[in-house]
């Protein structure tokens, strides 16, 4: 195994997720890293999106925000924002939606909206931005995270974006045209959520990590699959290709 | 050249932003009239519904400058720095007054200045469903799908009394040329009551009617048009400059206190009583740093008989 850091080890296994031609919602920082570290690979032909309206976007530097400058120049395309939205998202044609926040639960709801109340927040935090159109809309959301206690929790203060909800039964009577949460990728294993329950259970363990480490830096007792199995290690090759991507380690620090 | 409606921001924003409106500074990222916005704070314009999916610095100067009300918003944050501090600070703090929001996501809030501009009932869209915001803001409202009898999320139209475009080219009566990340700008103008254009450059009618694809807002949507070269720094203008990133990072340091923000608002908005003053005051190497070197589109023919 090629000796990395925890970020670099969580978007070497985000980008392995998607496929050559996806459709990707791209935030900005690891997201976007992730997306094109897949480009650079097995997906050369994806066609990343952002919710700034740049539609297949080639940037030649790491942007700071979803709307650089960097996104338009040698675009396919650039709609304006309500289109994006519209035509886009709930035209049902972006596959897969990075998303992240505060705090997560194990249904794969996610806050990023108020720590505390809303009408008295202890943290006043962004907010939805995109993010609950996306979870509504996409195929898989995908959602990178370093594994801390404070970061998941068994239920999110505020549902900002909706994962499975209260669980996939009652989730489907919501009718979201969406697939809902798909994986969930710390610095310690891929979480992925199980068909029937919709809860969140560990799938992969990353190179070196126990399951009773994942259980220590969770809240509670998280579920493994049927099948645990283990993350191939990054290669040389993945490593390489992602640290070209950010040579200032602005991301993967 | 006509004269047309161009005149000054002070007189613009004299003219047309009166207290206790709510005003639409548009612009997602791009294209940000920070301008309009620092002309509003001189002229002390109180009590004010600022409107913008992402706040982003201008409205974060606003509130520390006592002009806000409400925020209507969907994304209070620095997008790859953190927080806006001013709003944090006015609404856990009430500092330096306290404010109410209006809270949307993006989908909500441009759907909400589409529905405006289109003057449609409602705007139903798929999104909220599930979501703990629409128990907190009562214009989240559900129908019942007339035709599939389920339900369905909707948000009302948006029609600000006033809006703020800054674009790339326009004639003087205000017809416009964008490019770029084009946001809400059309929606914004289309859904406002009172609309003033800042441009980069004013140019004849003939350039703006050469390419009628590229112009997204027409003259008779248009109140006033204001020439003002760097309008939007720190935000960019495609083609024109690029966003001050640096700016953006040191905005998270200068806002840590209200004194240390005030500040900055004393040196850079109310020390200065323009746009051109307020260029002055930057670097020449700041300014050269940002400019980025040409890359043109091909063109293409409209044909003619």
């Amino acid at each position: 195994m090629s000796e990395c850091t925890p970020s670099e080890l969580m978007v070497a296994v985000a980008a392995r997720e998607l496929k050559d031609h996806d459709t990707v919602l791209v935030g900005v920082g690891i997201p976007n890293l992730a997306a094109n570290l897949a480009k650079k690979l097995q997906a050369p032909n994806l066609v990343m999106v952002y919710e700034s309206g740049a539609v297949g976007s080639n940037p030649t530097r790491m942007p700071l925000s979803i709307g650089d400058p960097c996104l338009v120049t040698g675009a396919k395309s650039v709609c304006s924002m309500y289109e994006q939205f519209a035509y886009y998202l709930q035209g049902g044609r972006i596959d897969v939606g990075f998303l992240g926040g505060a705090q997560i639960d194990k249904y794969g709801n996610i806050n990023s909206t108020v720590i505390g109340s809303y009408k008295t927040p202890k943290v006043r935090l962004p907010g939805s931005g995109g993010a609950c159109d996306i979870a509504s809309n996409v195929k898989k959301i995908i959602v990178i995270t370093p594994h801390e206690k404070r970061r998941f929790v068994e239920k999110v203060d505020f549902l900002t974006s909706p994962g499975f909800v209260d669980g996939k039964e009652k989730w489907k009577l919501l009718k979201l045209q969406g697939g809902g949460p798909y994986a969930v990728i710390t610095n310690l294993c891929t979480m992925k959520f199980d068909d029937v329950t919709g809860e969140m259970m560990v799938a992969s363990l990353h190179p070196g990590v126990t399951i009773e480490k994942v259980w220590e830096n969770t809240p509670w007792k998280v579920n493994v699959a049927a099948k645990l199995e283990q993350t191939p290690p990054p290669t040389e090759r993945e490593i390489s290709a992602l640290r070209a991507l950010d040579p200032s380690k602005t991301y993967l620090g | 050249m006509s004269t047309g409606k161009l005149t000054t921001m002070k007189e613009a924003v004299s003219k047309y932003v009166k207290d206790g409106d709510e005003i639409y500074l548009a612009g997602f990222t791009h294209m940000i009239p920070f301008a309009a916005g620092h002309e509003i704070m001189r002229q002390k314009r109180k009590n004010l519904t600022l409107c913008r999916a992402t706040p982003d610095i201008i409205y974060d100067q606003m509130i520390a400058a006592g002009c806000c009300k409400k925020l209507m918003f969907s994304y209070a944050g620095n997008p790859g720095v953190g927080s806006l501090r001013c709003f944090r600070r006015a609404l856990e703090k009430g500092v330096p007054n306290k404010i109410e929001i209006d809270e949307y996501s993006h989908f909500g809030l441009s759907g909400r200045l589409f529905a405006g501009a289109t003057n449609m009932h409602f705007l139903p869209m798929r999104t909220n469903i599930g979501s703990d915001l629409p128990p907190q803001n009562p214009n989240l409202k559900t129908v019942k799908d007339p035709y599939t009898g389920d339900e369905v999320s909707v948000v009302p139209p948006l029609k600000p009394d006033v809006a703020v475009v800054h674009v790339q080219r326009c004639d003087s009566n205000g017809n416009s040329h964008i490019w770029g990340i084009i946001g809400e700008q059309k929606d914004a103008a289309f859904a406002a009551r009172k609309v003033i254009i800042s441009a980069e450059e004013i140019v004849e009618e003939s350039v703006i009617r050469s390419d009628p694809n590229r112009t997204l807002i027409p003259d008779f949507v248009v109140h006033a048009v204001v020439h003002e070269p760097w309008a939007c720094h720190p935000s960019y203008v495609q083609g024109y400059y690029d966003r001050d990133n640096e700016f953006y990072m040191q905005w998270d340091e200068i806002t840590k206190e209200h004194d240390s923000t005030m500040k900055y608002l004393d040196e850079w908005v109310f020390g200065v009583e323009n746009r051109q003053q307020y260029m002055k005051k930057i670097q020449q190497e700041k300014i050269n740093k940002l400019l980025p070197k040409p890359c043109m589109s091909a063109p293409v023919s409209y044909g003619s008989v």
